[in-house]
């Protein structure tokens, strides 16, 4: 595999064992800190029965790798983790996970926040709401994403 | 030759998710936005008057001006909305 820390994947994921895997054997890490996104029921005020997520295969694994490194080089990190969910999925499920490792928390609570941020803006997924009414509708992307990754840019 | 790939609302404005052009004359991406273009209103306004457009050549982001050659992968998209 030739980015084991990046996943892409349809099938949900345990969070427990996700972590403890990235702990395993790293004596060093004094702090986990991992986000979890879920798929919302509401957005824009219409009922959302099915989210879809898109994807471009290649390319996201190596976006995802690449913020993950950036990461890395920001701060001092043990391993680091980032799994994102693709195909169909219902509101309360779980989409992504960011899951960080360091030997103070500090460097961990940053890098999960900034990796998540440059996910938001520069991993190619789509996301398409299926209404329960049937009606499909591709979600727009948001100023204050971009507004997120920004911020990194002065920090 | 060229492959080209388009996803999510662009693939389902133009119809397609991937073609191939044999064509060696596309020096860049704006050349080849305009041929496009040419197939249509439809294809023109889902690529060259479509300002919130997104580029990869490569798998890497590109714009308007990045230099194209045979064999490269361009895909299309509209900005990206994961996570």
């Amino acid at each position: 595999m030739p980015f084991p820390c990046i996943k892409i994947q349809q099938e949900d994921f345990d969070l427990t064992t996700e972590i403890n895997n990235l702990r395993k054997g790293h004596k060093k890490i004094g702090a986990v800190v991992a986000f979890v996104g879920t798929v919302r029921d509401l957005n824009e005020g219409d009922d959302i029965a099915v989210l879809e997520l898109e994807h471009y295969p290649n390319m996201t694994e190596k976006a995802l790798e690449d913020i993950r490194l950036k990461a890395h080089d920001r701060w001092n990190l043990q391993t680091s983790l980032i799994i994102h969910r693709i195909g169909k999925m219902q509101p309360c499920e779980q989409i992504v996970l960011v899951a960080v490792t360091s030997r103070h928390r500090e460097e961990a609570f940053h890098a999960a926040h900034f990796i998540m941020d440059y996910l938001k803006t520069n991993a190619p997924f789509w996301k398409k709401e299926t209404f329960a009414n049937g009606d499909t509708h591709w979600v727009d992307a948001r100023m204050s994403d971009k507004d997120a990754e920004q911020k990194w840019l002065s920090r | 030759m060229l492959n080209i790939l388009y996803f999510a609302s662009l693939k389902e404005a133009l119809g397609q998710a991937e073609e191939t052009i044999s064509a060696t004359e596309f020096s860049t991406v704006e050349n080849l936005i305009n041929t496009l273009s040419e197939r249509g209103e439809q294809w023109a306004g889902a690529l060259l008057h479509n300002t919130n457009l997104q580029i990869a050549v490569n798998h890497d982001i590109a714009s308007r001006d990045t230099p194209l050659s045979s064999g490269d992968e361009i895909a299309f998209f509209p900005p990206v909305t994961g996570g």
